[in-house]
């Protein structure tokens, strides 16, 4: 008996060291030494980092550029999730319960749910190269271009100060509304007919059908879909590094926390910096984190 | 509790003498402890020949940035003369785009390679580098003899600004090779298919600029909107030309109010006008190959740039397009310069690194660069004028270069540089962030010195960030 339990111990002991290792050694230890980096002026280049202490993180509370940033990733934190959500929403009850039986899609719809999810098939790096092609500010533009065929004057989307962070957010909800759509529709999916039918059959309509009935057995999916998007508003880097004026401009109006961060370190060379930042962040991240399974503690519908 | 795991005593041992291991194997981050002297063992003996004392039998890592001049010019040029006179040394040819990320963890793990062309736009850091002696001291290079003549020094070789640009903490560094020189460039045949003349003072540019503009054929000015340094630099060089080279001096020096004199005034009000009136549509939101090609398209008549824009666009240039260059022109008429005042910088700069294992070579492999063979059979190839003097002589070569090479006689003694950008970082990212924002009408000229300055005053007062002084 004794033999045996140690025998199953070691058993699941052997499968969890590997992944376990590995962990250790590539996301908790560089996390450590991010936080030891963040105390030294270290350049990056020397063997022998000096110890600052806190000097990195006085010096960050009055970086102003670093505060912009932040306030963009604040903005994303909140219009990402949203925008995207919503956008999704109507286009899964439309390919899946939208149609006129209530119970089935729209025509089309098989043909539109590959469509939808064609964008999160494409690298990001990919996407940001494309869009700007896609923003390009003269007759070449695919947006710009109708524009001036037409007389008017071309849209800076991404020189124009005003414009450019809404059409990095653009972007983003473009390429992430695909994803969410299906995941939606797998949630649809899950939820029983014969409730949509009933409810039509008592003479709900498709507004109703959708907040009385869709959204509220949605509601579980729809938080996850929430908690993946603020991750992505929190961690995003390549569309902004690839796509925008000077990584993160035009004078950075659409920097994010990544953004500051790699220009420290790679652009800089202050790593001991970049480090501070790469720590505040992190607790960012926590923060959001902690914040959002505190809000989604939430009984499960049980059909 | 048979059917829960149980983890035992032993085991929670066992898995902790596992973490040792873990933490060892950690270690990548953060920089390695330096290693022992790099060269144990003594160098080779010197000689009139072989002035550095090259070790035969040691190699020679060479790291080429793979840009606008490609990789061939060290690999059929540079390498074949250095190896005619050291068959025993073994060349170890790179090259990569990303010089930062490929060699950045060499220097912090205490390996570098011996030569590296440290350019491009994800160069390393040169302040850094200097600021943790990596940098090989190449003063010796330049009381070397040179590579042609034992009787000329390497020093009188070359242009006397390398040597200032390439000096770090007092000590000779970083050699630029290549001659870069700044300027207007247009169309020599769009100029005279159209009877434009090339503007000797300001007023006459401005004209100029609105003749092109109601011509209806193309558009006046460009810049690489994308990148706004292409327009601070012919903005400083105006102001360098109405107030003397000391207004750059100051404000490489981070003197208190360098950015915001009269002369940088009047230059930014320049610019702002033309940024306000006459570029051509779109130009912020273009890069560089955009702009320039448009220009070789016969969209724009005129755009600033470096004497490397005519390799840099030899595939989209039509056959008769000429290339040619004009100085910036005078702005006040009583301009403390005189009229063909030019900003030429050495450029594609090569590093020896202090702390690898052969810098001996390293030099010598320099030397051989700085040969007139190895700098005309470059400008040949790359179509770029070198820093060695009179390399190109009785070479055939292109319309833009000639045109360059002839501003620069012109301007004689009148060159002016600057070294800021390369010093403080963060100072240029505000400078580039704040020309695009003057250039499109988001920042009036006060201000926008005024935004500048007070970034040259925070990194003034930063004591983390190492100061240098010309």
């Amino acid at each position: 008996m004794l033999f045996n339990r140690y025998r199953r111990g070691l058993f699941i002991t052997s499968f969890l060291a590997a992944p376990v290792i590995l962990y250790l050694i590539y996301v908790i230890a560089p996390y450590l030494q991010a936080f030891y980096i963040a105390l030294t002026d270290w350049r990056g280049v020397t063997a022998t980092p000096r110890f600052i202490g806190l000097e990195n993180f006085q010096r960050l509370f009055g970086d102003s550029k670093f505060w912009q940033a932040v306030t963009h990733n604040g903005a994303l934190l909140v219009l990402l999730p949203l925008i995207t959500i919503v956008i999704a929403l109507f286009f899964a009850f439309l390919l899946n319960v939208g149609g006129p039986s209530g119970v089935s899609g729209i025509r089309g719809s098989k043909f539109y749910r590959v469509v939808f999810f064609f964008p999160q098939v494409l690298a990001v790096a990919v996407v940001a190269v494309l869009f700007q092609q896609v923003f390009r500010p003269d007759g070449s533009g695919m947006l710009n271009g109708p524009l001036m065929a037409l007389g008017a004057d071309p849209i800076g989307f991404l020189s124009d100060r005003g414009v450019a962070f809404w059409s990095v957010l653009a972007v983003m909800v473009w390429q992430a509304v695909g994803f969410y759509v299906v995941l939606f529709s797998a949630g649809l999916a899950s939820i029983p007919k014969d409730m949509f039918e009933a409810a039509q059959i008592d003479g709900a309509g498709r507004l109703s059908l959708f907040f009385r009935i869709t959204l509220p057995l949605l509601w579980d999916t729809v938080q996850v879909a929430w908690v993946y998007l603020g991750i992505l508003a929190l961690d995003v880097f390549a569309i902004v590094w690839v796509m925008t004026l000077q990584q993160g401009g035009p004078d950075s109006a659409t920097t994010v926390m990544a953004a500051e961060i790699y220009r420290s370190a790679f652009g800089h060379f202050r790593f001991g910096y970049a480090s501070a930042m790469g720590v505040v962040m992190f607790f960012f991240t926590v923060g959001f984190a902690i914040l959002s399974l505190r809000l989604s503690r939430r009984e499960r519908i049980e059909y | 509790m048979p059917n829960t795991p149980h983890i035992s005593r032993r085991e929670l041992l066992r898995g902790a003498a596992l973490v040792p291991v873990a933490g060892a194997l950690a270690a990548c981050a953060t920089p390695a402890a330096p290693p022992a002297a790099s060269s144990s063992a003594a160098p080779a003996a010197t000689s009139a020949a072989n002035p550095f004392g090259v070790a035969d039998g040691k190699p020679l890592e060479v790291w080429i940035f793979d840009g606008g001049f490609g990789q061939d010019y060290a690999k059929n040029i540079h390498q074949p003369l250095f190896a005619s006179k050291y068959p025993k040394v073994e060349i170890k040819h790179n090259s990569t785009k990303e010089i930062t990320k490929v060699l950045q963890p060499r220097f912090a793990g205490g390996n570098p390679p011996e030569v590296i062309d440290n350019s491009g736009a994800n160069f390393i850091d040169f302040g850094a580098l200097s600021q943790d002696s990596q940098l090989q001291d190449l003063t010796a290079l330049l009381d070397a003899p040179s590579w042609d003549d034992p009787n000329v020094k390497v020093r009188d070789t070359i242009d006397q600004s390398v040597i200032d640009i390439g000096t770090y903490d007092g000590k000779f560094s970083v050699l630029g090779y290549v001659n870069y020189i700044h300027g207007i460039w247009y169309s020599q045949k769009a100029f005279k298919d159209n009877g434009w003349e090339i503007p000797k003072t300001w007023d006459a540019f401005l004209a100029l600029c609105e003749t092109i503009k109601k011509s209806g054929k193309m558009a006046p000015f460009t810049y690489a909107g994308k990148f706004p340094q292409y327009l601070y630099e012919p903005l400083l060089t105006m102001a360098a030309k109405v107030g003397g080279n000391e207004v750059l001096v100051n404000i490489d020096n981070l003197e208190d109010g360098a950015w915001t004199t009269e002369a940088m005034k009047t230059a930014a009000t320049a610019w702002a006008e033309v940024g306000a009136k006459y570029l051509m549509q779109g130009t912020t939101g273009l890069d560089h190959v955009q702009t320039q090609t448009a220009q070789n398209k016969y969209k724009v008549a005129m755009l600033p740039s470096g004497s490397w824009l005519e390799n840099e666009q030899k595939t989209t240039t039509p056959e008769d397009f000429a290339y040619g260059m004009f100085p910036i022109p005078d702005v006040t008429g009583s301009d403390k310069m005189p009229y063909g005042t030019l900003h030429t910088q050495p450029g594609e700069n090569f590093i020896v690194s202090a702390r690898s294992p052969h810098p001996q070579a390293g030099m010598e492999y320099l030397r051989a660069m700085l040969s007139k063979k190895a700098a005309g059979d470059f400008s040949a190839l790359v179509r770029t004028m070198t820093v060695v003097k009179g390399a190109t002589e009785g070479r055939d070569i292109s319309p833009g270069v000639t045109s360059a090479s002839a501003a620069v006689a012109a301007a004689g003694e009148n060159t002016v540089y600057y070294r800021w950008f390369n010093w403080y970082g963060p100072l240029k990212d505000e400078a580039i962030a704040a020309t695009g924002e003057l250039m499109s009408g988001g920042l009036t000229p006060d201000k926008y010195l005024e935004r500048i300055q007070k970034k040259a005053d925070e990194i003034k007062n930063d004591s983390s960030i190492k100061k240098y002084k010309r």
